[in-house]
């Protein structure tokens, strides 16, 4: 995927700089689309395991905004995505199972609850920051817990079967639509969070990211743009969870667990944070490395993560696409001495 | 008299919060690592004592033995996966922490099995004392001591000897400190390797409370992190008012409102955070 070296944007460059879409840039920018059409027709028997990586990448696009982009390191990202899933399951239950419907309502659900707690918490930064997502994260979970009556607690819940998508497409057993209905409503929030990010509103946040000081010195309103990346984060992760629990008919407990949470953060930071299909990269091998560790319980699977993690940190620190990089680098500097490499590392911080 | 034991209760249960996240507040402080590895220091001391005495050896000699164990692996862990991760934000380190402890859940539940683990308490702390007012679990009160002694014990070690002068002054400013002639590497090695020995004792002791199942380390490290929290990074005083605190808290919400219990023990966290974002009782802090 060679696609993302045009638009990887680490740190904002001057608008000037930013990649003009040229005939060339469309086609590498057609590649994972392509793909994802591509494994639809070629592997008709692996489409609930394709459906769950366009989940897993859409989730981890969310974070994607709120640590990428904005800086802010949620531990509790499992929040947004358990709050979309239940909301998912008990509007299926109670109003409608119209699915559509009920992925908005979940989206417009998970975007509440994150502006709601973006707003209180966003006043902190650094570890009381963290600590406060994981306590939000905690604070919901054990609501779920409790909810008895509302959420199954323990058992969780099972919806009812969907009315037909749009009222055309059944979803059926071998989840076709389910698989193409997930790609549309990626590709949808893919090209949103897109123009987001490269708007002034997106540069702003990424200015943040880098240094909310100075930011603030040029008259950015920090902590209400945070609390709105922040808030757009959980809408992204609250349509990821709705999409899970229409895909699979069925919302856990687990959902809403530090295991769900510390998932997404690897499967972004695998593939490689503030790039553009860093995402996509990171839940393919994820969902590949579960496939083939299937028969493992769910012990051995978190050695699995936990190993991956650590790798991660150790092996590949700008993720799998800094691959990319080492490429592009290896191929100018055989035709030129290289300007500059891409600075990854943190901004430099700015003594009062 | 229900009240006054609701107290006791809160304060037993407080005491265990305060052994385990003592450690965690001096490595967070001291070392300024985001450490969500704390959890699995206190599952490694708690299932080896639990495996300990399932095999035949006496209660003490078992939690001694884990806890020394969990020391040695502390320093090891320090050296070689806390020390590359100082240098680095606060991303890296938690993501590095937290698959540290999936590893050693996994490890754990792979070598004893995924049930839940037993410590009973030994049977010189079993049983029940008569107060005056009413009889209370030995075992409690035991706890309560504990914690008590414990807290003396690290206000005279921190306050009062040479080495906590040093650790008061590598938490402040590690970099002056290192000037002046500290060796901090080994501070730091030392530390960390008390902290999780308490982490460890903590567990054992409070093995009643804190029942050793196979996501200890994930289900408690949030109440870890909290306590270090609400008390402030680096100050074990603070770190003891806010898990009496938090411990009195629970323990009565569990008991009067069971079903809003923990909305409002998280609920106090936020407020609590919100209020001081950098705890009850910071220290103070060159960076």
């Amino acid at each position: 995927m060679t696609a993302s070296a045009v638009h990887s944007a680490p740190r904002a460059r001057p608008a000037a700089a930013a990649p003009m879409l040229t005939p060339g840039r469309v086609v590498l920018h057609a590649i994972p689309w392509l793909l994802v059409i591509a494994a639809y027709v070629a592997l008709p028997d692996y489409l609930t395991l394709g459906t769950n990586v366009l989940i897993m990448i859409l989730f981890a696009l969310s974070l994607e905004i709120a640590l990428g982009y904005a800086g802010i390191v949620s531990l509790g990202h499992a929040a947004f995505y358990g709050v979309g899933a239940y909301a998912a399951g008990i509007c299926a239950i109670h109003f409608t199972n119209e699915p559509l419907l009920g992925l908005l309502f979940a989206t417009a659900v998970a975007a509440v609850f994150g502006l709601v707690t973006g707003a209180l918490i966003l006043h902190t930064q650094g570890m009381t920051l963290m600590m406060l997502t994981l306590a939000v994260a905690a604070l919901i979970a054990e609501a779920a817990n409790q909810a008895h009556a509302l959420t199954g607690g323990d058992d969780g819940l099972q919806l009812p079967a969907l009315k037909p998508l749009l009222g055309l497409f059944k979803f059926d057993l071998w989840g076709h639509t389910a698989y193409l209905y997930a790609g549309a409503v990626l590709l949808v929030w893919f090209l949103l969070s897109w123009r987001i990010v490269r708007s002034p509103f997106g540069r702003s946040v990424n200015g943040i990211r880098q240094n909310p000081r100075r930011m603030r010195a040029i008259g950015a309103p920090v902590w209400r743009r945070l609390v709105a990346a922040y808030g757009l984060s959980a809408a992204m992760a609250g349509t990821a969870g709705a999409l899970s629990a229409q895909a699979t008919g069925s919302v856990g407990i687990a959902s809403l667990s530090l295991l769900t949470s510390g998932t997404v953060l690897m499967v972004l930071v695998l593939g490689g944070m503030r790039r553009l299909y860093g995402a996509f990269v990171g839940a393919v091998v994820y969902v590949v490395v579960q496939d083939l560790a299937a028969e493992l319980d769910p012990f051995r699977w978190m050695f699995v993560i936990g190993g991956l993690l650590m790798a991660s940190v150790l092996f590949f620190e700008n993720g799998l696409m800094s691959i990319v990089d080492i490429v592009g680098r290896a191929r100018t500097s055989r035709k030129s001495p290289p300007a500059c490499g891409p600075d990854r590392g943190p901004a430099p911080k700015v003594t009062p | 008299m229900t009240h006054l034991t609701i107290l006791l209760d809160g304060l037993a249960y407080g005491m265990v919060l305060f052994i385990i996240s003592v450690g965690l507040t001096v490595t967070m402080g001291l070392m300024r690592v985001v450490n969500l590895a704390h959890g699995a220091f206190a599952m490694i001391g708690g299932y080896a004592a639990s495996v300990l005495v399932a095999s035949g050896f006496p209660f003490a000699a078992a939690a001694a033995l884990a806890v020394i164990g969990v020391a040695l692996i502390g320093a090891v862990a320090e050296l070689t996966i806390y020390r590359p991760l100082y240098r680095k934000g606060e991303l890296p380190q938690s993501l590095m922490t937290f698959g540290f402890t999936f590893v050693v859940i996994a490890t754990l539940t792979t070598l004893f099995g995924t049930g839940m683990r037993t410590l009973p308490i030994p049977a010189a702390l079993d049983g029940l004392v008569d107060l005056g007012f009413r009889a209370y679990p030995l075992y409690r009160l035991f706890l309560i001591a504990v914690g008590l002694a414990l807290f003396g014990l690290l206000w005279v070690a921190v306050d009062g000897t040479l080495i906590g002068a040093r650790l008061r002054a590598a938490v402040d400013n590690p970099r002056m400190s290192q000037a002046v002639g500290v060796n901090v590497n080994l501070l730091f090695t030392l530390t960390f390797a008390a902290g999780c020995a308490l982490a460890a004792f903590g567990a054992v002791v409070g093995a009643q409370l804190l029942p050793l199942d196979p996501y200890y380390a994930l289900r408690y490290l949030v109440l870890f992190l909290v306590v270090v929290g609400v008390g402030g990074l680096g100050n074990f005083k603070g770190s003891f008012v806010a898990a009496i605190v938090l411990g009195i808290v629970e323990t009565s919400c569990k008991y009067l409102v069971p079903s809003l219990a923990p909305y409002i023990f998280y609920s106090l966290v936020l407020a609590l955070l919100l209020w001081k974002p950098a705890g009850l009782m910071p220290a103070r802090s060159a960076r």
